[in-house]
């Protein structure tokens, strides 16, 4: 079963290869691992895709925490989230069979970001299904795929939630019903949220 | 050798104060070398175990200058082993210090001893100058790479104005929470470096806590219900129990409900092993009665101990019919390998003490049913009752470490090694206090008993402190005995030697048709490389001479060999094979090798 896990870490050297090889040491293979900045100064988002046992969430958080350098994790789970992979796709087209690129590239919603006279560069964003059936069809109608580069998967819970929502939420109990953290989002709270997190 | 008075209070709390060097609480400027040894002072550090070479040559040069004791090891292994051993023995934070490369290397498997059995030591490595990191420098190696897997965290430190922060931090990780080792890895150029110097301005952020400690009143009040309800209910101990110092507690609890405890290897003397509730140790080298009353129960009260596989034998048979109460620091640790129907997470001593006031004595005229089926079921085992043994002129590992305990009235500190000594020592050895038996559970370690005793003897000098190795542990660290000697140590060592690697000997005579492939062991007379050390040695042979031995090497004023030459193909029992359920072990068997009580 694949496993979503948010982790806020520290952004320093060294801090990817400790949180992959808690990976390793548990021998869970990771799928995807996106790293980039996030909202607070000094701190890194990973979104962290693995394939493990439907039981093994708990352990995987709770050892992801043990780690001095990660702040915060989340388990999204089945939680209502957004989730998102950007990927780059080039595709063998001449002159002549560009339009055929163009009306598939039309009908995914995506874009072409390069043309070359014998290539053409798709840039295309949404969940993993939608990109894989691009590429699906780019290679049923022939079109040569000369290369693929996919950042994997990076998700965002949906509503009032933020990481400072999730730590108070974490204190009390981790069965907490997540959704009445997501409807309560009064407009009160909006303001004391924004406040909080220094946006 | 250092001989600085020492303050023997650890305190966290120095900061503002100004200690015998006169270096903590006053902001002054410092190289890296000197802020090493102002850090640790500050700390409460007043021994270190080491081992100096090249990249670390600018710390041990500063050295002088704080009244800290060096104790010089022969082999880094060792230095990480005593600085285990003195944290067990003391309940404090051991330190350790070698050079970049090699001694840095040296030290992983002491690492990983303590990280096996969470143990905090702070390890500082010296590493070659931050102008050449990886570029393959003599002497360079990786070392946070190696360690980061076997330490709890670690550090490199490039810049002087870092060390202090640095090793305050690692002292802070290393006790909070599960403790644990963390290395510290400093490079020349930092160590030489100058720079302002504030240990209370160093002082690191304070310990957050794991945010999945979980211990609100609803799980308090179902671990007491389910307590209150239990017919035949065991309590699990472990190494929690002494890390945490509940033992008072767990007493408390034991008592009031009249519940038998059984203890890990590494949860012994968290309870009084003379206390009548107390049933010994649990587990694959375990009595019947123990694990036959695990199997039985109704309900397990786990406190600070991680079902490790040695203890639980198959997953699938363990304890089928007991509910499972698991107190535990580690949110990592819960449901890992046994599924728990309550769980409080966080720490035992404050979990116990939530909970008791819940737990209204139980009414008892006598003895419940359960204590007593438990203690009739003593009986029908075959026990080996030392004390009926006739002497027929064999000696036994068992009647070394049952006289041991006699002569010691059960007050020293045994630094056991890894074998089947080690299982005698637990089952014959009874202990009634916490931290006065030190072994290596999780890892295992051969070659531990020795320096970590060096280091249990330096922790306590007040207290017997005696190692208790066989003859192939004993080799892997002799070198140490020079140690024990330059540090004029009144440190009593008995080996127990058989003449085999005795514990995977008895792997092989009962799951490798008895083929002895490499077990047979040559050593030398470990009486003559005592002397070679300038150590007294004994040899004995028969049971009439132990006594008189371990009296003579209690007597004599510092270290003392005693080689025991027993039965060379005895084994432990009882013996859960491998992958067999915590019942289905293996007997003491009518073997002419070992005797009963019957055989007279």
């Amino acid at each position: 079963m694949l496993h979503t896990f948010v982790a806020l870490v520290e952004d320093k050297p060294g801090v990817l290869t400790r949180v992959a090889s808690l990976f390793r040491r548990l021998n869970i293979n990771i799928v995807s691992l996106t790293v980039g900045h996030s909202e607070r100064v000094g701190v890194s988002r990973m979104t962290i895709v693995c394939d493990a046992s439907p039981t093994a969430g708990h352990r995987i958080a709770a050892s992801l925490y043990k780690l001095e350098n990660v702040l915060e994790v989340d388990d999204v789970g089945q939680l209502s989230h957004v989730a998102r992979e950007l990927a780059l796709i080039k595709v063998a087209a001449t002159p002549k069979t560009r339009s055929m690129v163009f009306e598939l590239v039309e009908v995914f919603r995506a874009r072409i970001v390069d043309l070359a006279p014998e290539s053409m560069m798709i840039e295309i964003t949404g969940v993993e299904s939608k990109i894989e059936g691009l590429i699906q069809v780019l290679n049923e109608n022939g079109d040569r795929i000369l290369e693929i580069s996919r950042t994997g998967r990076m998700v965002m819970r949906r509503g009032q939630h933020t990481s400072r929502v999730l730590e108070a939420m974490r204190v009390p109990g981790i069965e907490l019903p997540e959704d009445k953290i997501v409807d309560d989002g009064a407009a009160p709270s909006d303001v004391l949220m924004a406040e909080e997190t220094g946006l | 050798m250092g001989t600085a008075k020492k303050n023997p209070s650890q305190s966290t709390s120095h900061a503002g104060n100004t200690t015998a060097s006169g270096r903590v609480g006053n902001a002054t400027r410092l190289t890296g070398s000197e802020m090493i040894w102002a850090t640790l002072e500050g700390e409460g550090v007043d021994v270190v175990f080491g081992y100096p070479g090249g990249a670390i040559l600018p710390a041990y040069d500063a050295l002088r200058k704080f009244p800290i004791r060096h104790v010089l090891v022969r082999h880094e292994q060792g230095a990480a082993h005593m600085a285990d051993g003195y944290a067990r023995a003391s309940g404090r934070v051991g330190v350790c210090v070698a050079t970049s490369g090699p001694g840095a290397t040296n030290l992983v498997t002491g690492i990983a001893t303590a990280m096996l059995d969470s143990v905090p030591i702070v390890c500082i490595t010296g590493q070659v100058s931050s102008k050449v990191l990886g570029t393959d420098a003599f002497q360079e190696v990786d070392i946070t790479g190696i360690t980061l897997p076997v330490t709890k965290h670690n550090y490199v430190v490039t810049r002087a104005e870092d060390v202090a922060r640095t090793i305050r931090e690692a002292f802070l990780v290393a006790k909070s929470g599960r403790p644990g080792p963390v290395l510290v890895d400093i490079t020349k150029d930092a160590q030489q470096a100058t720079a302002e110097f504030d240990f209370a301005a160093a002082a690191p952020k304070p310990h957050r806590p794991h945010p999945m400690l979980k211990t609100e009143s609803a799980s308090i009040l179902a671990a007491a219900e389910l307590i209150r309800n239990a017919k035949k209910p065991v309590i699990l101990a472990g190494h929690g129990v002494l890390q945490s110092r509940a033992g008072a507690e767990l007493r408390t609890l034991a008592e009031r409900m009249r519940i038998p405890v059984a203890s890990t290897l590494l949860g012994l003397g968290g309870f009084p092993a003379s206390h009548p509730l107390s049933l010994g140790m649990m587990g694959m080298h375990g009595e019947a009665w123990v694990n036959h009353a695990i199997q039985q129960s109704d309900l397990l009260i786990a406190c600070g101990m991680r079902f490790d596989d040695r203890v639980t034998g198959t997953l699938a048979t363990y304890a089928p019919d007991a509910k499972k109460i698991h107190i535990e620091v580690d949110p990592a640790e819960i449901n890992k390998n046994v599924k728990v129907d309550v769980a409080l997470i966080g720490d035992l001593k404050e979990a116990l003490e939530a909970l008791l006031p819940h737990l209204a004595p139980r009414d008892t005229k006598g003895e419940s049913a359960w204590v007593k089926e438990i203690e009739a079921s003593k009986g029908e085992c075959a026990v080996r009752d030392i004390r009926n043994l006739p002497d027929s002129g064999h000696l036994y590992a068992a009647h070394v470490m049952h006289d041991l305990w006699k002569a010691t009235e059960g007050k020293a500190i045994v630094v056991t090694d890894v074998g089947q000594h080690q299982m005698w020592e637990a089952q014959y050895y009874k202990h009634d206090e916490p931290r006065t038996l030190i072994t290596s559970g999780g890892l295992g370690t051969m070659g531990f008993a020795l320096p970590a005793a060096i280091g249990a003897k330096i922790a306590c000098p007040d207290k017997e402190v005696w190692v208790v190795a066989g003859d192939g542990g004993f080799q892997m660290t002799a070198a140490e005995l020079a140690t024990a000697a330059q540090e004029e140590l009144d440190l009593n060592i008995a080996i127990v030697n058989n003449g085999y690697l005795g514990m995977v000997r008895q792997w092989q005579e009962f799951f490798y048709e008895k083929n002895y492939q490499s077990t047979p062991l040559l050593s030398p007379d470990f009486v003559k490389l005592a002397e070679a050390h300038g150590i007294r040695g004994k040899a004995v042979k028969t049971r009439a001479e132990v006594l008189p031995a371990v009296a003579e090497a209690q007597k004599h004023k510092g270290p003392f060999v005693i080689n025991f030459l027993v039965e060379r193909e005895d084994s432990v029992y009882p013996m859960i094979p491998a992958g067999s359920a915590l019942h289905e072990m293996i007997r003491r068997p009518n073997n002419p090798l070992v005797e009963t009580a019957h055989d007279k």
